[in-house]
């Protein structure tokens, strides 16, 4: 008989943003002892989001956070735009409703890095002991292949029964855990971002927002220039976040730098009266995992989990991650509490997680847009004739152009049959399961 | 006007002038290498697009025509992971910095 490990913690979680966090708080809740280990100087050093948090997944983790006068949130969101781009054109979709801020306000933007140092704090404050600066480099792994913990990039060793994977996108440790391969281009998104220093009086006077109140802007069509992808622009207490991201493939097919990209953006004359005079006071660039269900990694071995964007829980359709992220944490966190109760963490006791994924919103969710970006790029053209189509049909609808209105109909039709009608249900179809 | 993209705007922030807003702990050594090097490498053999030089949001990357090799500027690198899935021929080897360096974000 081999010796018994000796453990240094009951479960050790890398990477401290919000799955991680979640799963930690979870864990130390329980009783374990937990280390949450964070490869920044602090928790947020590395994270980047557009950002967006759906506050429901965060309330059932810090229950009322948004009255915790300390909670690093800026804007409770009112209205939420969507935008049809041509280079000169566009049409502007929104809903603003006062009911988003009763009850559990339905999201807040947020400051990553400061979020995630408030809310890595809550961990700390539960128990779970955080260490920053730690690089993990690899897992250690027994003989017969069961995770007994990690090795550090100073060669240091840290023992525990069951390490969560929560390192993001790109998950180096689940690649040397060698449970996935290094993603592929087509299976993520390359996000380039900009923060701007706004007066708050001018955030409000631009975006039609009582004092305190956010709004959100989604830009698609002309101004992706033919990727897949969108640009975004969100209001926080006294900056703005405007950013754009595509598919990766698109950036290396087509040779764009994301930071170019953005500079065109910026001078789109949708944005640009909004951000006008605005300073910028950071640049960031991020990878998003958009392979969705199709490139799941398997979420439990023998001593390890994988959660949040390491798991590729994200849902681009609905601008949700964040929340799957603290979900996927949370329901890790309670599989290994259980674990411990029984002493057993074999892989067959850790698949209760995935039985918990399903049971909750993620599966179902990520299940249902799991073709949707496939569909999009496997119909050529799409991109650019849809954003046209629909600014070309308002044009007409709001032109007094001197022609009989009953004209309009078949200048109509002749537009839609440029494609083809067949051919625009097919191209539409796939859209239903985003429609509500 | 179309909707195809029109080059950078004359007044338009260049990568540098982005990266200057950022903070660093400079690692002393370097976390991004590349896996062949020299005459026989894919840089200089195979790879026309070099989408590591045209598309790395930071721009560590950047192909020196008169020695015929790809500089590396890793100190530059905001650590978005994206080399090691844009170079076609698998030759960039891009690991996080060690515990504590690299960049720091202040918003994220």
């Amino acid at each position: 008989m081999p010796d018994p490990i000796s453990y240094d913690f009951d479960a050790i979680v890398v990477g401290a943003g919000p799955a991680g966090v979640a799963a930690a708080l979870t864990m130390a809740r329980g009783g374990l002892n937990v280390a949450l280990l964070e490869r920044g100087e602090y928790p947020g050093a590395k994270n980047v989001q557009g950002a967006v948090l759906y506050s429901r997944m965060l309330h059932e983790i810090v229950p009322d956070f948004w009255k915790d006068p300390s909670a690093a949130i800026e804007r409770p969101i009112v209205e939420q735009k969507t935008c049809i781009t041509t280079a000169d054109s566009w049409i502007t979709v929104g809903y603003t409703s006062l009911k988003f801020l009763e009850g559990v306000p339905n999201c807040y933007t947020i400051i990553r890095v400061r979020f995630d140092q408030w809310f890595a704090a809550k961990a700390e404050a539960a128990g779970a002991t955080l260490l920053t600066g730690v690089t993990v480099r690899d897992v250690l792994k027994t003989s017969d292949g069961k995770i007994f913990g990690v090795k550090t990039s100073e060669g240091d060793e840290l023992k525990a029964p069951v390490v969560i994977a929560c390192d993001g996108v790109n998950s180096l440790l689940a690649q040397k855990a060698g449970f996935i391969d290094e993603l592929r281009p087509s299976e993520v998104a390359l996000g380039a971002k900009e923060v701007l220093a706004l007066d708050p009086a001018k955030i409000e006077d631009r975006f039609n927002l009582e004092p305190g109140q956010g709004a959100t802007m989604e830009l698609f069509g002309g101004i992706t220039e033919g990727m897949l992808g969108y640009a975004f622009i969100y209001t926080n207490k006294d900056t703005l976040s405007l950013g754009v991201g595509c598919k990766l493939t698109d950036y290396q097919r087509r040779g764009v730098r994301p930071s170019d990209h953005l500079e065109r953006v910026k001078r789109h004359p949708a944005l640009r009266k909004l951000i006008e005079g605005a300073k910028t006071l950071e640049y960031s660039s991020h990878l998003i995992p958009e392979g969705g269900m199709n490139s799941m990694p398997p979420l439990a071995a023998d001593g390890f989990l994988v959660a949040g964007d390491a798991a590729q829980m994200i849902n681009p359709a609905y601008r949700e991650g964040s929340n799957l992220a603290m979900t996927s944490g949370r329901l890790a966190g309670e599989t290994v509490i259980e674990a411990k109760t029984k002493g057993d963490f074999s892989k067959a006791t850790l698949e209760a997680y995935k039985t918990k994924l399903k049971a909750s919103y993620i599966w179902p969710d990520m299940e249902e847009v799991k073709d949707l970006e496939e569909a999009v790029e496997r119909s050529p053209g799409f991109l650019e004739f849809y954003p046209k189509l629909a600014c070309d049909l308002a044009h007409m609808r709001f032109s007094a152009d001197g022609q009989p209105k009953k004209d309009h109909i078949w200048k109509a039709l002749g537009m839609l049959r440029e494609r083809g009608l067949i051919r625009i249900a097919r191209d539409l179809w796939p859209l239903r399961k985003v429609a509500i | 006007m179309s909707d195809k993209p029109e080059g950078l705007p004359p007044d338009a922030m260049t990568v540098e002038a982005k990266l200057g807003f950022l903070e660093y702990k400079k690692s002393p050594e370097t976390h991004i290498s590349l896996r062949k090097t020299g005459a026989d490498s894919p840089c200089v053999t195979e790879c026309k697009s070099k989408p590591c030089t045209t598309v790395c949001p930071a721009k560590v990357y950047e192909w020196e025509e008169h020695e015929k090799k790809v500089l590396v500027a890793y100190e530059n690198c905001i650590e978005c992971g994206a080399c090691r899935m844009l170079c076609p021929f698998d030759n960039i080897s891009c690991d996080w910095p060690k515990g504590g360096f690299g960049v720091k974000y202040k918003f994220g």
